[in-house]
């Protein structure tokens, strides 16, 4: 895995594993800027994510940028930031 | 008919920093902390590396070697605890009838600690999925449902009365209490052996907490690492304990001349339907629940003397509880002292509401109001009287305790002093 | 106390029919729900046979945002507390908040999903720990995350009594709608048929080793051995009795008695406290023992269990003087959840003037008990008594009658 960028689809699976998908949301949809809080998505759901995230790719995530990362855009950005550096 | 009311005419404290509930009370009334390094298991694998550990030998407070042996530590403590706090009333349960003698025993997690342990050695530190039973020790399904807790403290006190286990997350402790007072009002007993006990330090707990960052991970100065209401907190320390009290039935506790400690004049439970970790920042189920055990009290918001916080020092509850409070006392919130004595011995989960209405109690004792430890700077977000640093000497006859647990339990319950006239 | 608690809805998952018409119908035609493990290799096990709740597709019925955080003891709580509200033709939404609450019993929470975090922490390390443990596993999940899904804001809370918590749970119900909430979610469901609970089952001591479903748990028979575990439970909504008139509820019937005792310390030479309990439950309800139609009994199948039950009950009611029965020969004893199954079926049986058969045994001559044995038994039925009583000592007691 290490090297690869993290991508919206990678997220998407993450989420499904780690928090399922509420009922109304179409993951597939164009979410890339949608808030969490509208894809049902809570701190709870992100922190597991996060977890599955770290344990996958063997990295360590900034506490407070995932914390503070409202949209998958974000996210994704906050384990790039990550996956680039510890790949450089 | 008048109701019956019930009074706390025994109280134990098994703490961190203190055995035994004249000790417990120096620490709070002195404004020290008992939080530190763990030292029951290498935590260096974890995210939070501190807690507040209690110094406690079962040898020492009398338990026999197969008690010690069969019983969780935190079965070790309701026992202990139990067995002084019915010293402490001065009742001899022998000479009632054991069917009007009941238990109430608050714990949120069981014998979580017995069971990582145990687990480990089944499953052979995780290798096998069908653990091995040749393995087990026979009091494992004692660990496994945590009634036992329950059944010990009725064989050590001799109960044969309505007897159970309340296990609301951190709230246990409250409630529990709250379901012991209701079972003397209704009549269903007239002495209730009552309280809670927890003794989750343990490496599964610590990863939980860690998964969800919600305690500290600042182990540098573990003395201060438990910080509520102050700007730099970043999270709960796990503590341990437990604490019990005897309850009766006032006018019985009056007729035989013995002291009294407080009543419990009011009790509710609320929950948010809201999320199992997560809080509304409005407070409005903890501040209903408020309003509830203040309107049974039947006290005045501006008759509370006292708040003795949930406080964990993470910033979602803090926030919340501050809201809740302001909302059930209203312009009162900001006269009346508040304080967090998580700072101080940490939090013990189902035990802490136990061990905070113990605190209550003795602040009415003594009318002396326990500070929050380690609070230098306020979070803004949170601006009541928190007693930073130092105790608070003042009359303090009724006093507001809350809780708030995982799950969304929200409860309330007041103490008063007996010999407060009615309003 | 004046106001009268009512019980106006039911939802079952037990190992011998999921939802409420599938267990009765199999419950009064005697049909067993005890085989052997299915849910993993039981073969190195002394004890192979269980109660599984067959059939059970969560995902049929919950959303997949709620899988990744429940053990399967909450995806059956939460799909028999549907079925229970749906049952009574409540829908939560359109009530107050803080006008509904949840009170259940637990024994083991969610022991399969602490199984499964535990290995995580111990093969894998303490990073690969879910967030979800912090809650998944403990004893109050289930009342958490009904009232969450519900919007229930009122008097929420659980007990843990073992056996005997189901009936305790119901009996804290009741004193809430007493206090003055309407309506109470209640009852309890158990499932802790994983490898790590069962070894913790085993431990007891009473399970029975008997590889023949039909011969396994053999309650008040003279070959009784231990017990077989099951899973399930049944969820309640209990209602003020005025409000659910109100509203033109249909009404199983009323909560109109409940006592509650701890046997003495081993050793202490006390008579066992389950005879008070029945005593108190009976005074509760202001009935005499010849009042009771039918008694839904305990049924350890344990030698020495067994005697003090039947002992219990002929002391209370005189020899043979009233129908006993152990439906839960057909599901295995559920732990906090056999209680409201028992409770359910004893309001179903006065509904349907029946009584349903405990299966599989031999009655023991030495007890003076008139078991309702192999097939159900019709009787005309106003009021039913159930036992529950928990490993450590507990023993609850529970009147239930019509109100028509």
């Amino acid at each position: 895995m290490a090297g690869t960028a993290f991508t919206l689809d990678d997220l998407k699976r993450t989420l499904r594993q780690a928090a399922g998908v509420a009922e109304g949301v179409d993951l597939d949809g164009d979410i890339l800027d949608t808030d969490f809080d509208a894809l049902g998505y809570e701190s709870l759901a992100l922190l597991e994510a996060g977890s599955l995230v770290e344990r996958e790719y063997g990295i360590a995530l900034d506490e407070e940028a995932v914390n503070d990362a409202r949209t998958p855009r974000a996210f994704i950005d906050a384990v790039n930031t990550h996956l680039t550096s510890t790949t450089a | 008919m008048n109701r019956r009311r019930v009074v706390i005419t025994g109280i134990e404290v098994i703490a961190p920093g203190g055995v035994g509930k004249d000790r417990f009370w120096d620490l709070l009334s002195n404004g020290r902390t008992a939080t530190r390094g763990i030292t029951f298991f290498d935590p260096s694998p974890f995210r939070s590396q501190v807690a507040a550990e209690a110094d406690f030998d079962p040898y020492a407070h009398g338990l026999t070697p197969q008690e010690i042996r069969r019983m969780d530590r935190a079965a070790q403590f309701a026992v202990v605890a139990a067995r002084t706090a019915v010293a402490d009333s001065g009742l001899s349960l022998d000479a009632l009838d054991p069917y009007r003698v009941a238990v109430a025993v608050g714990s949120a997690v069981g014998a979580t600690m017995g069971l990582d342990q145990e687990y480990r050695v089944v499953s052979d530190g995780g290798r096998l999925d069908l653990v091995d039973h040749t393995y087990a020790p026979p009091h494992l399904y004692n660990h496994m449902v945590p009634s036992s807790f329950a059944t010990e403290v009725a064989w050590a006190v001799g109960a044969q009365g309505p007897s159970t286990v309340v296990s609301t997350g951190c709230t246990s402790g409250i409630d529990s209490v709250g379901y012991a007072a209701e079972l003397i009002r209704e009549g269903s007993a007239d002495v209730v052996v009552a309280g809670s006990s927890d003794a989750p330090i343990s490496p599964i707990t610590m990863a939980c907490f860690d998964a969800i960052k919600a305690t500290t991970p600042r182990h540098d100065e573990p003395e201060r690492a438990s910080r509520p209401f102050d700007a730099t907190r970043n999270g709960f320390v796990l503590g341990e304990g437990a604490a019990f009290f005897v309850l009766e039935e006032l006018e019985a506790a009056r007729a035989r001349g013995t002291h009294v400690y407080a009543e419990i004049a009011g009790y509710a439970t609320r929950s948010n339907a809201y999320h199992m970790t997560g809080l509304r920042p409005d407070g409005a189920e903890m501040a209903e629940a408020i309003r509830i055990a203040l309107d049974e009290a039947r006290l005045n918001a501006g008759e509370v003397d006292y708040v003795n916080a949930h406080g964990s020092g993470t910033k979602q509850n803090d926030r919340h509880e501050t809201a809740a409070v302001k909302r059930s006392l209203g312009e009162h919130a900001y006269r009346t002292p508040m304080s967090s004595i998580k700072s101080m011995v940490g939090h013990s989960l189902g035990a802490i509401g136990s061990i905070e209405i113990a605190a209550s109690a003795l602040a009415m004792e003594h009318d002396v109001v326990p500070p929050t430890a380690n609070l230098h700077r306020p979070d803004p977000e949170c601006d009541l009287d928190y007693v930073p640093i130092t105790a608070r000497e003042q009359r303090t006859d009724a006093v507001l305790t809350v809780g708030s647990g995982f799950g969304g339990f929200q409860s309330a319950m007041v103490l008063a002093a007996p010999w407060r006239s009615p309003r | 106390m004046s106001t009268r608690t009512v019980v106006t809805g039911i939802g079952v998952t037990a190992p011998n029919g999921l939802g409420t018409d599938h267990w009765w119908s199999a419950t009064c035609g005697g049909k067993n729900g005890i085989a052997r493990i299915t849910r993993f290799d039981p073969s190195a096990y002394p004890a192979k046979l269980a109660g599984q709740v067959p059939g059970f597709q969560a995902e049929q019925h919950l959303s997949s945002r709620l899988l990744p955080q429940t053990d399967r003891v909450t995806r059956l709580s939460l799909v028999a507390a549907d079925w229970a509200l749906a049952d009574a033709g409540i829908t939560p939404a359109d009530l107050p908040d803080f006008d509904m609450g949840v009170m259940t019993a637990s024994s083991a929470g969610g022991f399969e999903f602490g199984q499964g975090e535990l290995r995580n922490l111990w093969a894998r390390g303490a990073g690969h720990v879910s967030a979800y443990q912090s809650f998944a596993w403990f004893y109050a999940v289930n009342s958490g995350q009904i009232s969450i899904r519900h919007g229930m804001k009122g008097p929420s809370g659980v007990v843990v009594s073992e056996g005997a918590g189901g009936l305790d749970a119901i009996a804290q119900a009741r004193r809430q709608i007493r206090k003055g909430t309407p309506l109470i979610v209640t009852g309890a469901v158990d499932a802790s048929i994983c490898p790590w609970g069962w070894v913790g089952q085993l431990a007891t001591g009473k399970l029975s080793t008997s590889d023949d479903p039909t011969g396994a748990y053999l309650p008040f028979d003279r070959d009784a051995a231990g017990y077989v575990p099951g899973e399930g439970g049944a969820i309640l909504i209990t209602e003020d009795g005025e409000a659910a008139r109100a509203r033109g509820a249909r009404v199983y019937g009323e909560i109109a008695g409940y006592g509650a005792t701890m046997d003495p310390r081993p050793g202490s030479g006390r008579e066992p406290g389950l005879r008070a309990a029945i005593t108190l439950a009976l005074a509760d309800a202001a009935l005499d023992p010849a009042q009771v139609d039918v008694v839904f009994a305990d049924g350890a199948a344990d030698p020495a269990a067994d005697r003090t039950e039947a002992e219990a009950i002929t002391a209370v009611f005189g020899q043979r003087a009233v129908p006993v029965t152990v439906p839960k020969t057909m599901t295995g004893r559920l732990y906090s959840g056999s209680g409201p199954l028992d409770l359910a079926a004893a309001l179903l049986a006065i509904r349907d003037g029946v009584i349903p058969p405990t299966v599989h045994i031999d009655p023991c001559r030495d007890y003076a008990l008139d078991l309702v044995i192999t097939a159900a038994r019709p009787a005309t039925l106003r009021t039913a008594l159930v036992l529950a009583r928990g490993a450590g000592g507990f023993n609850s007691a529970m009147v239930v009658r019509a109100t028509h």
